[in-house]
């Protein structure tokens, strides 16, 4: 059915998308032809003057208003049901989904790859293998939109959101920003580079950075002295970080929360806001202190401590997981 | 017609609200809603050719992958510009502020609205709204889009947006007066005889719009309150800097601003039962079901703001119950939709320019809705959101179904208004080419959208050009459409046919009065039957 558009379908989620739009389009164009060809033959027939019999006409009808008003919304309830089960796809990223960070800011795209490889308004992905981008903004909305996938999810400053997507076809696809953020917000472009798994590991040595994000992350975290409380021989009484991404964490209140990237992007910058149970209020803010790469090292290095490699599950872009 | 009840004394017995004092001072300080009605004919007019100049300007500049005319800052605050101005100075106060003024008290028998000096401090409210929007855009515009969305607007723009959020602010309590009076003005003012349920729908839609205006405007007037407080003060609402959250004012914006969208829908479908009863010679089919769809779309309509917000980072199952309530108010759409369309069954058509205003209204409507419900589900809405479809779908609803059902009301009540008909075969031409001209316009734009172009674009990859160079051209077909009506409709102010009190044989109330009608509306009291009681002789 790509045939009828330009547009290519290249991840996996695309055809599931672009059946449910065909065949609500279909629906659309029955019922546009409908009612377009009912008035014309109106128009027509009972024109003044014309011989049509006139006689026994209806002022109303509730039987044929009910159907009209039924009929409809069992076709609606019937659509919106289908577009629920492909909309929970796009928002579930797979168990084996390879993490990539995007920061945005105006107006440029930077991408940083577990690895420590960075790009500016291009990302490198492999073909067939699913990719989650968490994302965050340095200033205003944006929103990270590549149409050949059919994926958008805006990106915010002050928290993350989560966009996954599994390329199925090589080449290079447009990346726009589809919220609009100032000036240049029409130029803040860049492609996807849907590369075969080989030759992405050839991308990958080829621009490895002198240390992978998650190495990055461990030397910020000696350098801005977070060992010096949180490490295994701290004197200090704080929380060990040690396998924390992921887990349940208790709090003062007596909620519990999952220590996800917000969770422990908040710890960082507002630390008082949600104190853990157990343990004094006496870390300091690091705002203003780390940037958004320095904190996305920071969560690598944390996720990499942890037995359970997988990121935490996640459903829908907000990761508010308060229970309270 | 013209028996003439002779124990109220009158001046002259065709004397006209347009006719006495003609001073400035006198239209000034008018409390006549028909006089009033005729002050926000021209300001609307003259905000609808504004906003009609940026629109220009966007599709000119369009025309080349590049931007033919104007560097980014500039079309940033054309489209800017075209927004604020068309939304709040154009299609929300259009219908209800000119033809809903000069009808309501007609249509239910009334000698004036409720509150006379309120309706004309309402107007005074709407000009003073329109100067700041303007001053804005002499002293070097905005740049925030119509949207205003944070933390842009609060903390990044370098712009004017304190003045245009204050032109906004002061114009929406124009909105809360104009709905307050017609509120009143419908549960105290009818004549006797006018039951609920003999009222036209046109007046059921000014009821229905005013309580939105009066329950949704208020959250628009405290949003754009944070906004200036956030860019004078730092208060922290909204910029997460600052310890604010983004999808607040996101939240609080589309609480009104989705509401709003019936301000500007629901008077259309009460203008166009009133065309198509009449030249249909029916009763509207299924009446109560139209009142009922009416409350309904008002009151769902509240209900569906989310809808505005799948990608936003709102969360999956918020996302998920906006989608169905979207789907939901799409179904009272249909029925009218389907109810006019029935209502032409076995009735005695006639073509003049109002009817076919009429029936391109249902056509655009249809196909503006339509696309809707593919906006409404959140898989479709991801891709399509913030590209051309959007701006296709909601033109479809706003142009083809608000600003034509307004034009077929103009050229209905012209008559009843002036006391002059218009050249029909200029006005058939018209509508005939703005159809076309709107479709050429906005039809591309829902492929270029499917194919991926954002909004919002000053430049563009070189796939889309041909797609924007065909609505480019659809978008000069389109001018010429609306400036026509400007023209035929002056010269016959001098040089139109004199109408008659009911020159379609119309139903209303309105029609039982002279055309224009006296400054106290009714010279005898008029007949109250049902509503569009067409089988029956008029009176």
């Amino acid at each position: 059915m790509s045939a009828l558009s330009s547009l290519p379908q290249a991840s996996s989620i695309a055809p599931q998308v672009d059946a449910l739009f065909w065949f609500m389009l279909a629906l659309c164009v029955i019922v546009v032809l409908g009612v377009l060809i009912a008035i014309t033959v109106y128009s027509v027939k009972y024109r003044r003057g014309s011989p049509a019999d006139r006689s026994g006409r209806l002022a109303q009808s509730t039987g044929i208003e009910l159907a009209w008003t039924l009929i409809p919304l069992a076709l609606f309830i019937g659509v919106f049901t289908w577009s629920l089960f492909v909309f929970a796809r796009m928002r579930s990223p797979p168990e084996d989904s390879q993490t990539v960070y995007v920061i945005a800011k105006q107006w440029m795209w930077k991408a940083q790859h577990p690895g420590g490889q960075r790009e500016i308004n291009a990302l490198h992905v492999p073909l067939g293998q699913p990719i989650r981008l968490t994302m965050t903004s340095e200033d205003v909305i944006h929103s990270f939109y590549v149409p050949a996938f059919r994926v958008k999810q805006d990106v915010l400053p002050g928290r993350y959101t989560q966009l996954w997507f599994t390329a199925t076809q090589l080449g290079n696809f447009p990346l726009f920003c589809a919220e609009y953020c100032g000036l240049d917000h029409a130029r803040m472009g860049g492609n996807i580079v849907v590369m075969a798994p080989a030759d992405y590991s050839r991308w990958l040595e080829g621009h490895g950075g002198a240390q992978s994000l998650a190495a990055r992350g461990a030397t910020l975290f000696r350098n801005h002295g977070c060992s010096g409380c949180h490490g295994a021989n701290a004197s200090v009484h704080a929380p060990d970080l040690d396998g924390l991404y992921g887990r349940w964490v208790q709090l003062v209140d007596g909620s519990t929360v999952i220590a996800d990237d917000r969770y422990i992007r908040d710890a960082i910058l507002l630390p008082k806001q949600r104190l853990v149970a157990g343990f004094a209020p006496i870390m300091p803010s690091f705002s203003g202190q780390l940037s958004e790469e320095d904190l996305l090292a920071l969560i690598a290095y944390l996720k990499s401590t942890s037995s359970t490699a997988n990121d935490p599950p996640a459903i829908g872009s907000e990761s508010t997981h308060e229970h309270d | 017609m013209s028996t003439i009840d002779a124990t109220i004394p009158v001046p002259s017995a065709r004397q006209g609200f347009l006719d006495g004092d003609e001073s400035l001072r006198a239209w000034l300080s008018t409390r006549d809603h028909k006089r009033i009605a005729i002050l926000y004919a021209l300001g609307i007019t003259g905000f609808f050719f504004l906003g009609g100049i940026a629109a220009t300007l966007i599709r000119l500049n369009l025309v080349e992958p590049n931007g033919l005319l104007l560097n980014a800052e500039t079309y940033n605050k054309a489209f800017t510009f075209h927004g604020v101005v068309m939304v709040w100075f154009f299609l929300i106060p259009s219908i209800p502020a000119t033809l809903g003024n000069f009808l309501l008290p007609l249509m239910i028998g009334a000698r004036d609205v409720a509150f006379p000096r309120l309706n004309l401090l309402s107007w005074y409210l709407y000009m003073a709204g329109g100067l700041f929007t303007v001053a804005a855009l002499l002293a070097g515009g905005v740049d925030t889009g119509w949207t205003f969305y944070t933390p842009f607007s609060t903390m990044f723009s370098n712009t004017n947006v304190i003045l245009v959020v204050v032109g906004v602010f002061i114009t929406g309590f124009s909105s809360i007066l104009t709905g307050l009076n017609f509120i009143v003005t419908v549960h105290a003012l009818r004549i006797p005889g006018m039951t609920w349920f003999r009222l036209p729908l046109f007046v059921w839609s000014m009821y229905a719009v005013s309580l939105v205006m009066v329950l949704a405007t208020p959250v628009l007037a405290m949003t754009l309150a944070l906004i200036g407080l956030e860019r004078l003060a730092h208060v922290g609402i909204f910029d997460p800097a600052l310890g604010g959250d983004p999808l607040l004012f996101q939240h609080l914006f589309w609480f009104y601003s989705h509401p709003a969208v019936y301000i500007m829908i629901l008077p259309a479908m009460g203008v166009v039962s009133e065309i198509i009863a009449c030249f249909v010679r029916r009763r509207v089919f299924g009446y109560r079901f139209m009142t009922y769809s009416i409350l309904a779309l008002a009151v769902i309509g509240f209900l569906v703001w989310g809808h505005h917000m799948f990608v936003s980072g709102q969360s999956m199952y918020a996302s998920m119950v906006f989608s169905i309530l979207s789907f939901i108010v799409a179904v009272p759409s249909a029925i009218k939709v389907f109810n006019w369309t029935a209502t032409l069954h076995k009735g005695d058509i006639t073509f003049e320019a109002p009817m076919l205003y009429a029936l391109g209204f249902v056509g655009l409507f249809m196909m503006g809705g339509l696309t809707g419900l593919i906006l409404a589900a959140p898989a479709l809405d991801v891709p399509l959101t913030d590209t051309y479809f959007v701006i296709a779908h909601f033109h479809y609803v706003m142009v083809g179904g608000s600003v034509m059902a307004y034009l077929g009301g103009i050229h209905f009540w012209w008559p009843k208004i002036t006391g002059r008909t218009y050249p029909e075969g200029w006005a058939r031409s018209a509508a005939v080419l703005m159809f076309f001209g709107f479709n050429l316009t906005f039809f591309p734009q829902y492929i270029l959208g499917y194919e991926g172009m954002p909004r919002r674009y000053h430049s563009y990859l070189p796939e889309f050009q041909i797609l924007n160079v065909l609505s480019s051209a659809g978008a000069s077909i389109l001018a010429v459409a609306y400036l026509l009506p400007v023209a035929y409709l002056l010269w016959s102010l001098r040089r139109g046919g004199t109408a008659g009190d009911n020159p379609w044989g119309a139903r209303g109330l309105e029609w039982q009065t002279t055309s224009p009608p006296p400054k106290e509306n009714f010279r005898r009291r008029p007949v109250v039957r049902e509503a569009y009681a067409y089988d029956e002789p008029a009176p």
